[in-house]
């Protein structure tokens, strides 16, 4: 008896949360495939039509533009705050005696919402109200920022607002990363006089390969899956100029009684989420094998 | 004490085995949350209780409606749908088409609702020849509020065609005041552009582009002269405008900021909540052309089982369009009535006037449904318009390009 509890008692325990995904992971991604397909208006209508709404989705500029806006944001996001979050960590990795305080002010932004961030960029960045509007206060009458209201820049006043949100948590990534390489190594260097920075670049930063792909993972699905950020910073304006994948989705489900358009967007973007994720979760799988 | 009488009546009615007569139940699904309107409601929930109703409230506040309308969604797919809901425009024969609505034609024909309401407006609230949702109110789109004082102190007479307007506006920016207040919002991009095109293509032209969506029309030189002139009205709109709420662009023409705002008659309100009089303080026309956008809001009434409710509903619309109702509401909301037989005494100068150009513009045929708020068309090819309308307005993209864009995006919408 004992014995046939100790090898079913693990799958009775994973069975409820296994079925939980089973239908609301991979259920409703079946579904959203095959609404995508249809027709559908306000409500979900199941006579399967082909790849109409894939066609319209490719023909809109708006959509268009989401993509484009999602590439710019994406890429930017990512290398930006990886490069800053690695350096406030080299920097803070130096025994300086104020770390606990300067490592929890970088931590901090995370800890708020997207909206709260972005509400609060959208007044600093305002023209009339934030920087642009200060600095000519002081007497530069021909200071310009005013990115969030231009339509061709607005996307990287959004990539400025994620970066200032997310750097500080890559940044405790990475100083967990430098903390965790084998200080024996390091002082084997020191003592045969190679430089600081090559010690950095040579050894440590090699040896974090993992930490900079954990980094990148979380990045890159906050990047797509960003929504409440440009909705609080910019509403998808001026025009629709900051729109990504996302709040082109929601505008189709819920304000344009569009279902159809909603799903297959949805699909375009589970797809980019698979061109990343499924390349990682290969080299995972293999490494566990060998 | 009422509720005892009640009992004692439902006792009494049970113990005869009689078919009672079922007590007016409705579960009323709205998004008037916010202060004006939500007094306007309880107007509505007061007078329904009196006639001994009992009302189940449920409002959805959130998104300019998009939160109701998920709300509605579920329950409807749930087989469990409110009684009334705030629907307007082909959103309802939308509706109809699932197949979810009730028919409330017995009242309609015994209220006679066929002789007191405008022919475009009942249009909207039937369906395939039966009346499936009540109207409210009739709010006007295509206004132009303007600060009475700036246009004295500038000489300037209220505009009644666009080279006026632009003559005005060029000597308001010169002058150093902002001759445009507006909000760099998608819906007041498409307020705008309605209102200058419904002056440029005239009554029949906006008929043509944005209810029967004529390709013709939309590809039009017409329509390359609206986007010309929605250029020039980027040119009078100060830079500070991104993502504005309308109600501060109001304040700014309320306290001399800026000259004009182009919005619907819910700024009425702004200004009178600020204590200024029409006339007086602020000015009030149509803007520029011949014609009439009204945006009306409505009650569906939808598929509910059981007597009690389907009572509810009767009440409901009779009520909806009875003549208290429909003036203590809009005296709230800064509308009109609807129904063109109410006494106006109550009403201001600026609702009198409405009131005057619903009825002329009706005889004539130039009372158009609004296609910024919902009214003209459904929701993917009015989203559709309005992308390119915003887009247009916030970039430098030429209007013969926009014209194509616009095509394009109509027919990609369908």
């Amino acid at each position: 008896m004992t014995e046939w509890l100790e090898r079913h008692i693990p799958k009775m325990v994973l069975a409820p949360s296994f079925i939980a995904i089973l239908v609301f992971v991979y259920g409703f991604i079946a579904w959203t495939a095959w609404v995508s397909l249809t027709r559908s208006r306000l409500l979900p209508k199941y006579e399967v039509e082909g790849l109409i709404q894939y066609e319209r989705l490719f023909a809109s500029p708006r959509f268009d533009t989401a993509m484009m806006n999602l590439f710019i944001f994406g890429t930017l996001f990512i290398i930006i705050s990886m490069v800053l979050g690695l350096l406030i960590a080299i920097l803070l990795d130096q025994k300086i005696r104020t770390e606990g305080v300067l490592r929890t002010i970088y931590l901090y932004p995370m800890a708020l919402s997207m909206i709260v961030t972005g509400t609060a960029w959208k007044w600093i960045m305002n023209p009339g109200l934030g920087i642009e509007k200060m600095v000519r206060d002081w007497g530069f009458e021909n200071f310009s920022f005013d990115w969030v209201i231009d339509p061709d820049m607005a996307i990287y006043a959004v990539v400025i607002a994620g970066v200032w949100q997310a750097s500080g948590f890559v940044m405790a990534l990475f100083l967990a990363g430098l903390r965790s390489v084998d200080g024996e190594i390091i002082k084997a260097a020191q003592v045969d006089g190679i430089p600081n920075w090559r010690i950095y670049s040579a050894i440590i930063i090699p040896s974090m390969a993992p930490i900079f792909l954990s980094a990148f993972i979380v990045l890159a699905h906050l990047a797509i899956k960003s929504f409440d950020l440009v909705i609080a910073l910019t509403g998808g304006g001026p025009g629709y100029a900051t729109d990504l994948p996302a709040t082109y989705m929601y505008a189709m489900a819920f304000s344009r009684g569009d279902i159809g358009q909603a799903a297959s967007s949805a699909m375009v973007m589970m797809a980019v989420v698979f061109a990343i994720i499924v390349p990682y979760l290969y080299s995972e799988l293999r490494t566990k094998h060998d | 004490m009422k509720t005892s009488v009640f009992a004692a009546v439902s006792a009494i009615a049970l113990t005869c085995a009689m078919p009672a007569v079922a007590e007016p139940q409705a579960e009323v699904l709205h998004w008037w949350t916010s202060g004006g309107e939500a007094k306007s409601v309880a107007v509505l929930q007061q007078e329904f209780a009196d006639n001994g109703g009992t009302w189940t409230d449920m409002p959805v506040a959130g998104g300019g409606g998009d939160a109701a309308m998920t709300a509605l969604r579920a329950r409807v797919l749930s087989g469990n749908a409110p009684t009334a809901v705030q629907l307007k425009g082909p959103a309802i024969q939308e509706w109809y088409e699932e197949g979810v609505l009730a028919d409330i034609s017995s009242v309609a024909e015994a209220e006679g609702w066929a002789d007191v309401l405008p022919a475009s407006i009942a249009g909207h609230m039937m369906c395939e020849g039966t009346w499936c949702a009540a109207p409210v109110n009739v709010h006007r789109v295509d206004w132009i509020w303007a600060n009475a004082d700036v246009l004295e102190a500038n000489g300037i007479a209220m505009p009644t065609t666009w080279d006026e307007f632009n003559a005005a506006a060029d000597k308001l920016a010169a002058a150093g005041i902002t001759p445009l207040a507006h909000g760099g919002q998608a819906w007041q991009d498409a307020t705008v552009f309605e209102a200058v095109a419904l002056g440029i293509l005239g009554a029949d032209g906006f008929k043509k582009a944005f209810v029967d969506l004529d390709m013709d029309t939309l590809k039009s030189d017409g329509m390359v002269a609206v986007f010309d002139q929605m250029r020039k009205m980027r040119g009078y709109v100060d830079d500070n405008f991104s993502g504005r709420d309308w109600n501060l662009a109001t304040a700014m023409v309320m306290n001399g900021e800026a000259a004009f705002q182009i919005m619907g008659d819910w700024a009425k309100g702004e200004f009178l909540a600020a204590g200024k009089a029409p006339g007086e303080d602020f000015l009030c026309a149509s803007v520029p052309g011949d014609g009439f956008l009204y945006n009306v809001d409505s009650f569906a009434m939808f598929n509910v089982d059981g007597d009690d409710k389907k009572a509810g509903q009767d009440l409901l619309s009779k009520l909806i369009v009875g003549q208290n109702f429909q003036k203590v509401f809009n005296l709230n909301k800064g509308s009109i009535p609807a129904r063109v037989d109410v006494a106006l005494d109550d009403f201001d100068s600026c609702a009198h006037l409405s009131a005057k150009d619903m009825n002329e513009s009706s005889d004539n045929g130039s009372l158009l449904p609004s296609y910024a708020h919902g009214m003209a068309l459904r929701g993917a090819q009015s989203g559709a318009i309005t992308d390119v309308v915003t887009a247009h307005f916030n970039s430098d993209m030429s209007s013969a390009d926009a014209v194509n864009m616009l095509a394009d995006a109509v027919a990609n919408s369908m």
